[in-house]
């Protein structure tokens, strides 16, 4: 029997019906695992007792035949989501020692389908980042190693980097994630896992520390596209208490996986080719192309006009929302309280947040804060919200010719740490290929296809039409079957 | 007509005011969450994590609370904003857990409407006045802040934390301290009669932000300056008093008035800037992300409207109608459950202006000394009409209702019980009459001869000793003509 | 649009309530400028006709039932969970400063 960290979900669920195995063990293996990666930083709160005791629960049922979805599956959950008890810190210092009384509606549901937690996941912080280098408990080192001897520490990915690296590195089968503008896909291809962002509304964001409301969607991040779409679908669902929530039932997404495209079209845009673009990118993306093709599909190229403008739009509205989602971040109710000798309630606002937020915070509350200004409103959030209404035009109509859309998840393969911090600008333009699909509101999954000239893993994208994770998920299948990826990073933590 | 006019040094000045009416709406539970709104519960119990504004905590809007807007800006004939949104309005308080205020800028609920204020020569208006309401949007309330609890600390309670309010606008239409007193009066009237708020100015139900400016009669709009949170009706026409002198003072000494948010002191009765809130807001105002554009249906409409009842310029019309006199009409419709028991009289079969002087003579009357308001009142709509009847058809005189009246409030029991009971039916009998006429007449033998001397006016006093003898009960034209008859 | 200076950063910074050394809104002058120079290109796009997204997915706005307590995630009546990362609680209340109106 192979080893049971390197099951997946599925089997994991599989061999607990079957008995091969009991929920325990494969608590206690991955407890283990976990214990011994401190080097890559991948959790911030580790919470082997709350593994063990679903793990127990999960036997107990399997031997009165009361077995749950995912029953003996341990999993990781992004510090991003609200748990009970347990401390949720969105990686920041504001929120260090915060412990909710409440737990969000998506962790929820994941335990009441059997799973356990394993531990809390470092992020960037307040998921605002794309290499995990922001989280105020330091940064997520990718399992990952470029094939040229030397050992550079490189980016998980971000925000769900902790998500990512633990995945890869095979601390947990599955974890949550947060996408908000890539943060679950870009991730997955850096560390050559799967992930996929439903549409938005489909999770609800109940008890999930917002972001960038209109756009912050949870998605599972996992091994392959079927772990995805069992954890999906426990993930998914309609909740009363988001008013953006879908009130949709949730297929049964497993259930329904087929690789066979035949009939279906898969539209290749244009405006995706990059100039002086990473050729293995370009060269992965082609191979996507004939694997879809032999799958059955018909590939036709489509256009999407807007997309150079997604970047920017997006970078005035997220901030512009972010600067007032965590405005409630000021000392009084909970979290970190500055009070300097003699400071007014003002000054202990000012002190709290200063020292609260990490600098990629600051930033982007800063820019958010100047785009809704008197006198900039309208120049800026107005223009940016109407060009999103052409972004999201340009898809429908884009789905008028093809039911999925195929493109590179990232303009690059990981980057070491400390390569892009610099510059804000060249580290958001890693999310150019992400950030699209989170503006319209699109399904939209990361599969691993290739490893590059550095032997660093590559993933493609797929997004469909809104509701239609379906879509997705099959031709993300017919990728994994067809590109074989099976390779791993070499344990050196 | 006489206009409104503050005599300065060097002229006349007229007082332009403009009013935002808060007023809490009537709900069991919050704006966006589930938590209790009831007043006066102990600190921070009545509130949900989402009023606490909590991590991810996210709001989703109450039915009831859009209801009673919407009934609202319908009885002020306003239009109804069938697609409306809600923006943040961000600043940083203590008392605003979430950083922001969930209100309506781009897209209010409610648009132009307006309210009718009533002639009232005493109260100096000269006549009836439309007064135009720009808007009402809602938007949640803020939290309270105590400060004389602790050395150096203020403290927070959360309760009031996302209680609804409706915002209703009015545009600058009003010219003196009077006219905005009974737009005040008027409004919170309808908002009573609808009710989509209690009007309970006292538990801060109701607060006005007075917006008061100053200039030469037919010149254009001189700055204003915003005084907040009044809570009676008579501070805000102090306020407009004091802020207008102070305007006219500041400009005649060479001064200008600098637009500001001043607060008011009722046990100085003066207003002072605002210091807490000077430096200068940006509230970067834009819609909540965390909600969708609020789209009212034509059955939402029709159950709005058709669960209207009828208004009090409706009600006033009515009553003058009956022939009830303008000063009983006001009287009568200013308070919604005097309104109602008033109806309930006339349901009885009571005439409706007799009913209405009796109402607004005998019963307010008799509950002013009770110390009772009319929802308390010990005689039943009912138990009244019994008794106006008794007066209308003869049976007893107005002077012996007033008795039973008084027998009514006592013992509660039905007036024609107690005229029975109290043998205080009237008589026509002339025989009985005729005889006590004798006695009279015998007991005063010279005032009969003054009286045939031509001194007409001791009629009356024949009259007055005739019903003495009959304690009251005899029919009074009857008496007269017997006497006619003896006094030949 | 205008780049913006030092002193606006500190406007900003006020404004969001960050307190910000000078060295701070040094650093944050340029990159502030660099990135809002990159926006700026938005000003390209022909938006004539174009309404501003409302929904990213058709959908409209879900009421709730005017009912207290109904669920106790929403609910009121849980003081102590409402104070239980407070930092200064005082007798049911949150401490803060005081505050002068
Ligand atoms: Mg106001
Ligand atoms: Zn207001």
């Amino acid at each position: 029997m192979t080893e049971l960290t390197n099951l997946t979900v599925a089997q994991i669920r599989d061999g607990h019906r079957a008995g091969d195995f009991s929920a325990v063990e494969v608590a206690e293996a991955f407890n283990a695992n976990v214990a011994g990666a401190k080097a890559l930083n991948a959790f911030i709160v580790e919470t082997p007792e709350l593994a063990l005791a679903a793990a127990k629960t999960a036997d107990a049922g399997r031997a009165a035949g009361a077995l749950k979805p995912l029953s003996g599956v341990p999993i990781g959950m992004k510090d991003l989501f609200a748990t009970n008890g347990v401390q949720t810190t969105a990686a920041s210092h504001m929120l260090e020692g915060f412990v909710p009384r409440y737990e969000s509606t998506v962790s929820q549901k994941l335990w009441d389908a059997g799973a356990g937690m394993l531990g809390k996941l470092n992020l960037d912080q307040f998921a605002m980042g794309s290499s995990n280098e922001t989280s105020y408990f330091g940064n997520v080192i990718s399992p990952w190693r470029r094939n040229d001897g030397g050992n550079a520490a490189l980016a998980p990915g971000g925000s769900s980097g902790g998500s990512s690296s633990a995945i890869a590195a095979r601390l947990c089968p599955a974890a949550t994630g947060t996408d908000t503008g890539g943060s679950i896909r870009q991730p997955a291809a850096f560390t050559g896992i799967s992930g996929i962002k439903p549409t938005y509304g489909r999770c609800s964001r109940w008890g999930i520390v917002a972001f960038a409301s209109s756009l912050d969607q949870a998605g599972p991040m996992a091994r392959d596209v079927r772990d995805c779409a069992i954890m999906l679908e426990n993930m998914a669902g309609f909740d009363p208490k988001d008013a953006t929530s879908l009130d949709l039932p949730v297929p049964n997404w497993e259930a329904a996986l087929s690789s066979d495209l035949k009939g279906k079209t898969v539209g290749i845009p244009k405006e995706y080719r990059l100039e002086g673009i990473d050729p293995d990118i370009d060269a992965m993306w082609d191979a996507g192309i004939a694997m879809l093709k032999d799958a059955g599909a018909e590939v036709v190229e489509i256009s999407l006009p807007h997309t150079k403008y997604a970047l920017p739009a997006y970078y005035i509205i997220a901030p512009a929302e972010a600067s007032s989602n965590l405005a409630r971040y000021d000392g009084v109710r909970y979290g970190l309280r500055d009070l300097p000798q003699g400071a007014g309630l003002q000054d202990m606002y000012a002190a709290t947040r200063a020292d609260g937020f990490g600098p990629e915070v600051k930033r982007r509350i800063m820019i958010g804060t100047y785009v809704l200004s008197a006198g900039f409103y309208d120049a800026y959030y107005t223009q940016a919200q109407k060009v999103r209404t052409l972004i999201a035009r340009d898809f429908e109509q884009a789905f008028a010719s093809c039911d999925v859309i195929l493109a590179p998840t990232a303009p690059s393969a990981a980057f070491g740490l400390g390569e892009k911090t610099a510059d804000p600008l060249a580290m958001y333009l890693n999310d150019v290929f992400a950030v699209p699909a989170s503006l319209a509101g699109l399904p939209a999954m990361s599969v691993p296809a290739a490893l590059n000239r550095e032997g660093l893993p590559l993933g493609l994208q797929i997004i469909g039409k809104a509701f239609d994770e379906q879509g997705v998920l099959n031709a993300g299948l017919a990728i994994e079957e067809r590109a074989g990826f099976t390779a791993r990073a070499e344990k050196w933590w | 007509m006489t206009e409104y006019r503050i005599k300065g040094e060097t002229g006349e000045w007229e007082v332009v005011i403009g009013l935002e009416v808060h007023a809490q709406v009537t709900s069991n539970a919050k704006l966006f969450s589930g938590a209790a709104t009831a007043f006066g519960a102990e600190p921070n119990t009545q509130v949900s994590l989402v009023d606490a504004a909590m991590p991810g905590m996210l709001p989703v809007p109450n039915r009831e609370c859009i209801r009673q807007a919407v009934r609202t800006g319908m009885a002020i004939e306003a239009e109804i904003n069938t697609w409306s949104r809600f923006d943040r309005k961000n600043y940083f308080y203590a008392d605003l857990p979430q950083g922001y205020q969930i209100s309506q800028l781009y897209h209010p609920l409610v648009g132009e409407g307006s309210l009718m204020i009533e002639a009232d020569e005493k109260a100096g208006l000269p006549e009836a006045k439309r007064i135009g309401i720009e808007r009402i949007h809602v938007e949640q309330d803020a939290g309270k802040l105590m400060h004389d609890q602790h050395p150096t600390m203020s403290y927070v309670d959360l309760n009031r934390s996302g209680v609804a309010l409706m915002e209703i606008v009015s545009r600058p239409d009003m010219r003196s301290p009077a006219e905005a007193g009974a737009y005040v009066r008027k409004l919170r009237s309808i908002l009573r009669y609808v009710g989509s708020c209690d009007g309970n100015m006292e538990e801060g139900s109701m607060r006005a932000d007075v917006n008061v400016s100053v200039r030469r009669p037919g010149d254009e709009f001189g700055t204003r300056t915003e005084t907040k949170n009044v809570n009676s009706v008579r501070f805000v026409m102090a306020v407009i008093e004091g802020e207008a002198k102070r305007q006219v003072e500041l400009i005649e000494s060479g001064g200008t008035v600098v637009q500001e948010t001043r607060l008011y002191d009722p046990d100085r009765n003066e207003t002072r800037s605002m210091r807490s809130k000077e430096d200068a807001h940006d509230y970067r105002y834009f819609p909540d992300p965390d909600l969708l554009p609020l789209i009212l249906d034509d059955a939402f409409l029709a159950e709005c409207r058709e669960s209207l009842p009828e208004l009090p310029d409706a009600k006033r019309a009515r009553y003058l109608a009956a022939g009830i006199s303008p000063y009983n009409a006001d009287v009568l419709t200013a308070e919604v459950e005097a309104a109602r028991w008033f109806d309930a009289l006339l349901e009885a079969g009571a005439k409706p202006v007799a009913a209405a002087n009796w109402v607004t003579s005998e019963l307010f009357g008799a509950l002013n000394r009770l110390g009772k308001d009319i929802s308390e009142s010990p005689v039943s709509p009912a138990q009244a009409a019994e008794l106006l009847g008794l007066v209308a058809d003869g049976t007893i005189s107005g002077t012996i209702a007033k008795q039973v009246f008084e027998k009514m409030l006592e013992s509660g029991d039905g007036a024609a019980a107690i005229v029975d009971r109290e043998g205080l039916k009237q008589t026509s009998d002339t025989g009985a009459i005729e005889a006590e006429i004798a006695k009279v007449l015998a007991a005063n033998a010279d005032k009969v001869e003054q009286y045939k001397g031509g001194k007409e006016a001791l009629f009356g006093f024949f009259v007055g000793q005739t019903m003495k003898a009959m304690q009251g009960k005899a029919n009074p034209q009857v008496v007269n003509e017997l006497l006619k008859k003896a006094l030949g | 649009m205008m780049a913006i200076d030092q002193a606006t950063v500190r406007k900003i910074a006020s404004l969001a309530r960050i307190a910000i050394s000078d060295a701070e809104a040094a650093a944050m002058e340029g990159e502030l400028n660099g990135i809002l120079g990159w926006v700026e290109q938005l000003g390209e796009v022909d938006v004539t006709g174009v309404e501003p997204m409302t929904a990213v997915i058709p959908n409209t706005l879900r009421l709730r039932d005017d009912v207290v307590d109904a669920d106790p995630l929403t609910g009121g009546n849980r003081r102590d969970d409402i104070l239980a990362n407070a930092p200064a609680p005082q007798h049911g209340f949150f401490g803060v400063p005081k505050v002068i109106e």
